[in-house]
Parts: C-alpha cells; sequence; structure tokens
C-alpha cells in the first residue's frame, strides 16, 4: 500500500524511469518458471483424466467396455448409452431440476434484493437486527435442519413435490444473497438516491429505478451462485422426493445408477448429459459463471 | 468490503445517524425486509429451533411425536459409532485442509498471472466446479474401479487397489475426491486475491532485487492474508457439509470408516428411523459449525464479515 502512495511523484521523470522501471519486470516475467509450469502441468493432468475416463467410457458398448483398456477411447464409439438415458425419462427430471432453479432463484433473488435495499437505505433496530439474524444464518450448517423440515413439508401435505424443494431452498439462499447484494448497494452513491428524492421519487421507485439497475451485475453473480448451488443439490431431494415425477438431476444420477447397475456406460453418459447444460453456459459465459461462482467473496 | 459493511452497522447501533440529511430522509419501510426474514425465520430459524425440541423425543419419520426426555441424547452419546463420526469428521476437515490449502494459494497464484497458457490451463482447472457432487462421487465410483479404472488403463498394479473398499485408503481417497472437487472453487478465490495485490508493489520489490521466491514470501503471502481467512474459513466450515458426496462415493462405507457426522445423522434418522436421535446430531452438528465460525472469525478479526461463511 505504501507504495502507491509513493508512485504519483515518479510521472515527472517519466522518459528515462518508464525504461529502467520497466526493464527489470520483464526481465522477471521473461526467464519462465520451470517449477511453476510443471506443477501447473501436473495439476491439469489430475483435473483432466477423470474428465477423459468419463467421456470417452460413455461412448463404449458394454463389451467394449469390460474387454478394452479403460483409458483408451473406444474403437467404435457408440451414443447407444446416451439414447438409454434420454429414454430413461431423463427430459423430465432435467424440466424438474429447471423449475426448481427457477422456481427458487427469482424469488429469493426478489426478497433478498428488497431486504438489501431496507437494510443498506433504511434504518432502527429492526433492520439491524434482521440483518444479524441473517448473519447468524451464514455461520450455521443449514442442512442440520433437515429433519424438521422434513417434518414441515410432511405436516404441509407438501412431500414429494417440487414445491416441497422450492421454499427450503428459497430460504436457504437468502443469507448469502441479502449480503453480497447489500454489500454491492452500499457502493451507489447517496448522491444519487438524494437528487431522485428530490426529483419527489418513492422509496419504491428509487429501488428500482436506481438500486437495480446499478446493482445489476452483483444480482446477476448471485443469481448464478444460487442457481447453481439448486441446480447441483442432492440433500433436499433426497428426503423431500421419492416418486420420478418429482426427480431431479443429480437424484437421477444416483438413481440411474441403482437401475443401470453394471452399465456403467451408461450411468457415466447420464453424469455427461447432466453435465451437458452447465458446460454451454461455461463456454458461452464463462467471466459470468466465475464470478457467480465466487458470489463476490473476492470483490 | 469490510470497512463498508461495518460502518453503517456502528451508525445504528450508536445511534448517532450522520447529519441532518440523513435524519430529514425517512429511509425505506422496514416492510420490505419482511418477505426475505419471514421466509428464513420459517425454513431455516424454526426448524432450528425444531431440532433441539425434537431431540428431547422419540419419533420414527412417520408416527406420532413424542417427548421422551434425555433418552435420545444418552442413546447418542453413549452410541460409539457418534464418537467415530465426529473423528472422521475431523479427520477429513483436516487432511483436507492441508492438501486443499496450499494447492489452491499456489495454483491461485499461478492463474493470476498474465501468461497465455496458465490463462489456457485456468480455463480447464475450473471444469469441476460445473459437475454436482453426486457427478463427481459417480465418476470416481467408476474410475477407481480396480478391474475397469485407471489402475488396469494405465497398467499400474499400484493403481489398482480397491480404493473405496479398503478401509485404511478410503478416508484418502474420499479426501483426494473432495480436493479434486473444492480446489478449483479456492484456487478462483485466491485468483481474485492476488490480482487484487498492487503491481507497483512487485515493480519496487525488483528494484530492490528480490527474486520471485522472495517476492512470494514477502509480498504475496502477506498480502493474501484475508484471501486466506476467508479460504480456510470455507474449508473448514464447508467441510461440514460433505455430505451428498461421500453419500454417494462410499455411503459411510466400508463400516463406519467414511462416516463422517452430516452422514451419520442422515443414516440415523431416514435408514434407522430414530428421528430423536437425529436431531441430537444435528444440535452437535450445529454447535460445532457455530463454534468454527466464531473462532475463526475471530481468528481473522472482527474486521472480517460472514460472508465468508457460506458453505461451499
Amino acid at each position: 500500500m505504501a507504495s502507491t502512495t509513493e508512485l504519483p511523484p515518479a510521472p515527472a521523470v517519466l522518459p528515462q524511469a518508464a525504461t529502467t522501471r520497466r526493464r527489470p519486470s520483464q526481465l522477471g516475467r521473461s526467464r519462465p518458471n520451470f517449477l511453476g509450469g510443471l506443477g501447473g502441468w501436473i495439476w491439469l493432468a489430475i483435473i483432466i483424466v477423470p474428465v477423459y475416463y468419463v467421456v470417452i467410457t460413455s461412448l463404449k458398448n458394454q463389451a467394449g467396455f469390460f474387454t478394452s483398456n479403460p483409458m483408451l477411447p473406444p474403437a467404435e464409439p457408440t451414443l447407444d448409452n446416451y439414447k438409454l438415458v434420454l429414454e430413461n425419462d431423463f427430459a423430465k427430471y432435467f424440466t424438474n431440476s429447471l423449475i426448481v432453479t427457477v422456481g427458487s432463484v427469482v424469488p429469493a433473488l426478489f426478497v433478498a434484493f428488497m431486504a438489501a435495499y431496507a437494510i443498506v437505505r433504511g434504518k432502527g433496530r429492526f433492520l439491524s437486527w434482521t440483518n444479524n439474524v441473517f448473519l447468524l444464518g451464514l455461520a450455521i450448517p443449514l442442512h442440520a435442519t433437515i429433519i424438521p423440515i422434513y417434518w414441515m413439508i410432511t405436516k404441509a401435505h407438501m412431500y414429494d413435490t417440487l414445491l416441497a424443494l422450492i421454499l427450503p431452498s428459497i430460504a436457504f439462499a437468502i443469507p448469502v444473497s441479502v449480503l453480497i447484494l447489500s454489500n454491492f448497494m452500499r457502493d451507489v452513491p447517496n448522491e444519487l438516491f438524494e437528487s431522485m428524492r428530490l426529483d419527489g421519487c418513492s422509496d419504491w421507485a428509487m429501488m428500482w429505478r436506481l438500486a437495480l439497475p446499478m446493482t445489476k451485475p452483483a444480482v446477476i453473480t448471485v443469481g448464478i451462485y444460487n442457481a447453481l448451488h439448486v441446480w447441483n443439490g442432492f440433500l433436499f431431494p433426497l428426503i423431500l422426493t421419492q416418486s420420478p415425477d418429482t426427480r431431479v438431476l443429480p437424484l437421477s444420477l444416483w438413481t440411474f445408477q441403482g437401475e443401470f447397475s453394471v452399465n456403467i456406460p451408461a450411468v457415466l453418459a447420464s453424469v455427461v448429459l447432466a453435465t451437458l447444460p452447465l458446460l454451454v453456459i461455461y463456454v458461452v459465459a464463462r467471466r459470468q459463471l466465475l464470478s457467480g461462482l465466487t458470489a463476490g467473496f473476492s470483490k | 468490503m469490510s470497512t463498508t459493511t461495518t460502518t453503517p452497522q456502528r451508525e445504528l447501533g450508536t445511534g448517532h445517524t450522520t447529519g441532518t440529511r440523513r435524519t430529514l430522509e425517512k429511509g425505506p419501510s422496514g416492510w420490505l425486509a419482511v418477505p426475505a426474514l419471514a421466509f428464513f425465520m420459517l425454513f431455516a430459524i424454526l426448524p432450528l429451533l425444531g431440532v433441539l425440541f425434537l431431540s428431547f423425543t422419540s419419533w420414527d419419520g412417520l408416527g406420532e411425536i413424542k417427548l421422551d426426555g434425555l433418552s435420545s441424547w444418552n442413546t447418542v452419546l453413549a452410541d460409539p459409532v457418534t464418537g467415530n463420526a465426529l473423528l472422521v469428521t475431523a479427520k477429513i476437515m483436516f487432511f483436507s485442509f492441508i492438501v486443499q490449502a496450499p494447492i489452491s494459494l499456489l495454483l491461485g497464484v499461478f492463474t493470476a498471472a498474465s501468461q497465455k497458457y496458465r490463462a489456457a490451463l485456468a480455463v480447464l482447472y475450473f471444469v469441476p466446479l460445473l459437475l454436482s457432487s453426486a457427478a463427481v462421487a459417480i465418476a470416481f465410483k467408476a474410475l477407481l474401479d480396480p478391474n475397469f479404472g485407471l489402475g488396469p488403463g494405465l497398467g499400474l498394479p499400484i493403481l489398482a487397489q480397491d480404493w473405496l473398499g479398503n478401509s485404511d485408503l478410503v478416508l484418502f481417497v474420499v479426501v483426494f475426491v473432495i480436493a479434486w472437487q473444492f480446489v478449483p472453487f479456492h484456487t478462483l478465490i485466491y485468483q481474485g486475491g492476488v490480482r487484487q495485490i498492487p503491481a507497483s508493489l512487485y515493480e519496487a520489490a525488483q528494484i530492490d532485487g528480490a527474486g520471485r521466491v522472495q517476492q512470494f514470501f514477502n509480498i504475496t503471502l502477506p498480502q493474501l492474508k484475508y484471501t486466506m481467512i476467508t479460504s480456510s474459513t470455507l474449508m473448514v466450515v464447508g467441510s461440514l457439509a460433505y455430505f451428498d458426496l461421500i453419500f454417494v462415493l462410499t455411503a459411510g462405507g466400508p463400516g463406519y470408516s467414511t462416516r463422517l457426522l452430516p452422514l451419520h445423522m442422515y443414516l440415523t434418522g431416514f435408514k434407522a428411523n430414530d428421528m430423536g436421535a437425529a436431531s441430537a446430531l444435528g444440535v452437535i452438528l450445529v454447535v460445532i459449525g457455530l463454534a468454527l465460525a466464531l473462532f475463526l472469525q475471530r481468528l481473522g478479526g472482527k474486521n472480517r464479515n460472514a460472508s465468508q461463511l457460506e458453505g461451499a
């Protein structure tokens, strides 16, 4: 930090200083870091080998799986495994996952955004207490609560419905969403709110016409973070649903494993198919997805 | 981030709101926070109290809930499996921390640099983030198969072990798979942290003739202090959440060798149908989680807010 404050006087002697100063850093960069590079490639191998294995195995037929070398690609690649998975209601599980994810994330963002706006712009004991409740919620391993949630859901006759997955997912997404949204909302200059107020805007109008546009990147980030967690969630579906009609993708992988048992290529094809949508998003919008993954932890 | 979050709270707490301008405004109504609060109270805080209540009852999950005093607690505390589950949890927490922390730190530094090949490698490094725990577990179950997996594929007998069936090895296999899944996430956090270090620090160090290793220890590491606390907290508290991965990978076995606390709670409640005992285990889980979070937060100083505590 100290050096950033020392820097400003430098421009006065820029012409010579710039050349002498830049050279060492270029020298430093040009000397390759062999050790680091080696480590980097080793880690790449660790990451890629399982992915490679899953993909090539999913393209083998069952006989090929038992007889060929496990690490070599199939001599005659086949898409039969994918066909089998798709014929086993994969589309339904996919739709269920989509409904649960959208149905959880959109309401969670909506209520969390309002709460963050109130917490940042408002004042009073109630709001600071609310903020503390959400902070506390972040420190609790929330799946310790699955048993009472199971009880509540059965009592409300919602067991084995998609709503049973949506409601607790909304609740669990709220604390982190409120926290990150309010962190970003505090950066919106107060003057903007004041000038809108002078124009006679209500708080409700300011929330949607000023706060929302100004924090849009944060809203997207939090949305992605929550969506990934709900999409990949396993525990709620495991305890709150039962029938194939309400099955979501992660749970379907587990049940495929039971149904196809020894047909490993088909099981792995289901893994590939379940990951494909996210892979497409990763290819198309890598930056947003990655910033969403850390949910502004490194803001 | 940390300072901006603490100041408004302090204003609220001590009651001296800055200037007359703010007091003239009413600010938005507290009602805006009510929907979020209601949802959270109903599905998180209320169940939290519920788990405490249920730990004093006996319930099979279907029939009636009967008050049963301390009998669930007696069962849980007398059961050697509980102690074992705590031990397994502690071991997995410890080993996955000492494996993940240095690797993520180094990879974060590695991928934050500007070289093109590093950026390309980083794209592939983050692929595990896309997979659900169930998918990761299923993939590794197949890959670690002693007959049709990695070992025979590479022709290396040492890799052709019964990784998931050997109770001496399985814990380390689980730690490895956890690292495979979660190191990318922490790499991402460290990468963000490294990119925020002012380049001028390195330039100054180079003028002083500091080598790469010296720069790493004298600039990078100290500058990453808060990133390390964030990442470590997420690793430690998050390891209480390794349920789905281990459930699909080993189901807690062989024997009880990978049956960690959350899994033990699930199996006690939903397989052995003893919801009372499972609730007692849930209470233990909450207490450990809270204690760890508070401890780590204190370690990091009060500036660090709880956003860092969300499990991965």
